[in-house]
């Protein structure tokens, strides 16, 4: 009897151990939380405010004045347009998405199934390209857009996103290089061209890599500040994108005039990109896991 | 030492011993990698010598129509009826001729000087334009480039032009017209696949970057800015600026190097240290999110993984409103009692701040990864240690964190290159600064990195000589990691095993 309560009692001592250490695990989840989501919740409440335009020192407005007004600027001012940075932004990123998953997966599947002269020359070479760092080569860049007059254009930025697009090829081709080979043979005994096996075989097995791809070279441009600075910072407005613009309205002298309305653009660029993100997340993640399982 | 000996030793000991032996290795490695060098060269030498003698027999045997293919480029092609193929040489040729005479020559005949004539204004007002030696030296790479190119074709014009000889001297069956094009779905499909994507690799990519490399040795900056003023080379004279201090870029060859040596001990802390924390905070969170007994799994990371939707520079650009002196964050300090800090603004603070913005950026990324992984951790490795009387913290080091190294390893480098070369999170967070040391070159900051610092002297220093100067040694730092680490990942030797 004695025996057994003291069993009962440990087993008592372990639970309640066992309960106080997940308690103090959410604890820390729930901080952890707070932490990561505090940004955006204070990113949504100063969209919507409306006893300020400009950076304020309280988190909610006074008099709990609420407005929608910032986000019908964004598409009203024609001083500052928004809406045809959105429109170039989401013009290119379709483009570039589109384009660059073609060329990758084109790529990807040709230094994975196919033998020919100089293809590890060509992989090392690529591989070396892309240890320097992008923005080195923009000068030169810019000298030869101007030469073909797409300098300032939206064209001349879906040009520079395209052309390097081929040296992403590593991931595709780690899925690709897991797709049995007994596949191609069999289709080639049975008199398919490579073409056709490209086509007709790999692609319909790849899909969560072609998935993947579209929305890794969607996001690209779409949040890309860089170059896109670089390029179409100088030019008109108009052919601005979102991340220039938004940028624009951060500057010391312009955020005491538009940091709300920059709040209303910020969710505006965000929302697509999270909808996109919650319905593909789960071959992002097997894209960005999927490269490094296998080692 | 045997075997026995260094299993009997204690960890310490095998821990010094195993790192005495890697130092002792150090110099082997080195020679050896160095050793294999003549043969790879002799091995390189050989392939060109074989298609170089093939090239040669086209002239020493050859018949008139192939001898003529060294000067008309697909004349062989074309006598043998093999028409598309012949017609392309001799197109590409025309071409060739046109830009050369058109565009290219001009440039590639100043190479050598990057202009001599430096543009004048005359006395009554007009302009009399020289030479521009940016346009000199970006389509003098251009040209060099495409003669590179036309070199190739035209030895395989003359060595296909050989070839058909040789195949209707037997009486073998030719590749006419119609087989290539068949062939390009097939045979050739590599070259259906790659070659316009290469082209673009080419104009876009390679061409700028030789340009860059090469402006590292000329003195293109605000002092000799074209098409007003000439530029010329200046050999290694701004590495020994940026490394030394002594080199031509005036007064502030000091200041350079000061700086350089400020940027780049802090690129590689900060590298270090945003790779090491993201991937152990981010391996503890997940680990926490996915234990056994946490509920609500898919709303913890759901909340992570919001800040990866998010477009960085949108994130980025709040965070640097909400750290300001007066932004979000220091209200709520000083409504709970505590001082207003200085996140951005105090040197050893922004360099921590910018530490934990990469956190809350890299953290959900980490997760994301690390619970793929962990799931495929075999339930039965912890079943067998807990028999065994392991208690947690010895499963975590002895199962846990051998098997994610393992698999996350590669992934570990392209983070610390991506690290190095992290634009956004200084740019749009510190914008580089603060920056109140009087030694510095003007526009560099306490929090710049290589690459931030490489963007202010382009755009606003027009400091184009440094900047490349720069660029190559991010190029070094980034090639050095890779190479150290890579050649210890089985995946990338044997890419074959996983057919």
């Amino acid at each position: 009897m004695n025996y057994l309560n003291r069993k009962a009692s440990k087993n008592v001592g372990a639970k309640v151990r066992r309960i106080i250490f997940n308690a103090l695990l959410y604890i820390f989840l729930i901080v952890l939380v707070i932490f990561w989501v505090f940004p955006f919740f204070y990113l949504i409440i100063q969209s919507i405010r409306g006893d300020t335009v400009g950076l304020s020192t309280t988190m909610f407005p006074e008099g709990f004045n609420y407005t929608l007004q910032n986000y019908v600027k964004l598409f009203t001012d024609s001083n500052y347009n928004f809406f045809t940075w959105y429109l170039n932004t989401l013009f290119i990123s379709v483009v570039v998405s589109i384009v660059q998953t073609i060329v990758v997966l084109m790529t990807a599947y040709t230094l994975s199934r196919l033998r020919f002269k100089g293809r590890k020359g060509l992989m090392k070479f690529m591989l070396i390209i892309g240890m320097f760092p992008g923005f080195l080569s923009m000068i030169a860049i810019y000298k030869i857009l101007q030469t073909i007059g797409l300098s300032t254009s939206v064209f001349g930025l879906i040009l520079v996103y395209i052309s390097g697009s081929m040296m992403g090829y590593y991931i595709s081709k780690g899925f690709f290089d897991t797709i049995s080979k007994s596949l191609d043979e069999a289709a080639e005994i049975d008199g398919a061209s490579k073409n056709v096996i490209f086509w007709k075989i790999i692609l319909p097995l790849s899909k969560p890599i072609i998935i993947y791809t579209i929305l890794v070279s969607f996001i690209g441009p779409w949040g890309d500040f860089m170059m896109a600075n670089y390029l179409v910072g100088r030019a008109e407005k108009t052919s601005w994108t979102v991340a220039i613009g938004l940028q624009q309205w951060l500057t010391p002298t312009n955020s005491g005039l538009y940091f709300t309305r920059f709040c209303a653009g910020a969710v505006f660029v965000s929302v697509p990109i999270v909808i996109l993100f919650f319905f593909l997340q789960r071959y992002y993640v097997e894209g960005i896991t999927g490269g490094a399982v296998k080692g | 030492m045997a075997d026995l000996e260094y299993l009997g030793m204690n960890k310490f000991k095998k821990f010094c011993y195993r790192t005495k032996n890697s130092f002792v290795e150090f110099p082997y490695k080195i020679s050896n990698f160095f050793k294999t060098i003549p043969h790879k060269l002799k091995n390189s030498f050989k392939k060109v010598g074989s298609s170089l003698s093939e090239f040669a027999d086209a002239l020493i045997y050859g018949d008139w129509k192939t001898r003529l293919s060294f000067v008309f480029f697909g004349f062989g092609n074309i006598v043998h009826k093999q028409y598309l193929r012949g017609f392309l040489f001799l197109l590409y040729e025309i071409v060739f001729a046109f830009y050369m005479i058109g565009f290219g020559g001009q440039y590639i005949s100043k190479f050598s000087t990057l202009g001599t004539v430096a543009t004048v204004t005359l006395d009554n007002g007009f302009k009399k334009v020289g030479d521009n030696s940016f346009n000199i030296l970006l389509y003098g790479v251009l040209t060099i480039f495409i003669i590179f190119c036309t070199i190739i074709v035209w030895i395989s014009s003359v060595r296909q032009a050989y070839n058909s000889q040789r195949m209707t001297e037997i009486n073998k069956k030719l590749s006419y017209g119609r087989d290539d094009l068949k062939n390009l779905g097939n045979k050739y499909y590599h070259t259906t696949l790659l070659s316009l994507p290469f082209v673009g690799l080419v104009i876009f990519t390679i061409v700028p970057l030789i340009f860059m490399i090469f402006v590292a040795f000329t003195n293109y900056n605000n002092l000799h800015l074209p098409p007003e003023k000439l530029f010329t080379w200046v050999g290694f004279s701004n590495f020994s600026t940026l490394i030394s201090g002594n080199g031509l870029s005036g007064g502030d060859s000091e200041k350079f190097a000061y700086t350089f040596r400020i940027v780049l001990l802090w690129t590689i802390v900060w590298a270090v240290l945003a790779t090491f924390s993201n991937y152990f905070i981010g391996m503890v969170v997940a680990i926490i999110i996915n234990k056994k007994g946490i509920k609500f799994k898919k709303f913890w990371r759901t909340c992570l993984v919001t800040t990866i939707a998010v477009p960085q520079f949108v994130s980025l650009l709040l965070m640097s409103k909400m750290l300001a002196t007066d932004g979000i964050y220091n209200v709520i300090i000083t409504k709970l009692g505590g001082n207003a800090v200085r996140w951005l603004l105090d040197p050893s603070i922004a360099k921590c701040t910018v530490l934990l913005v990469n956190l809350w950026v890299g953290v959900p990324y980490t997760v994301l990864s690390c619970t793929g992984i962990l799931m495929n951790i075999p339930d039965d490795l912890y079943e067998a240690a807990r028999i065994d009387g392991a208690n947690p913290y010895k499963m975590f080091t002895r199962i846990t964190l051998p098997y994610m190294n393992f698999v996350m390893g590669p992934s570990l480098i392209s983070a610390f290159v991506g690290n190095i070369n992290n634009f956004n999170i200084i740019y749009l967070l510190t914008g580089g600064g603060p920056s109140y040391d009087v030694n510095m070159v003007a526009t560099a900051g306490q929090t710049d990195l290589l690459i931030t610092w490489l963007y202010k002297l382009t755009v606003n220093d027009q400091s184009y000589d440094m900047a490349s100067v720069i660029g190559i040694f991010v190029f070094i730092i980034v090639a050095l990691a890779s190479l150290l680490t890579y050649s210890k990942i089985g995946s990338v030797k044997n890419e074959e095993d996983f057919q």
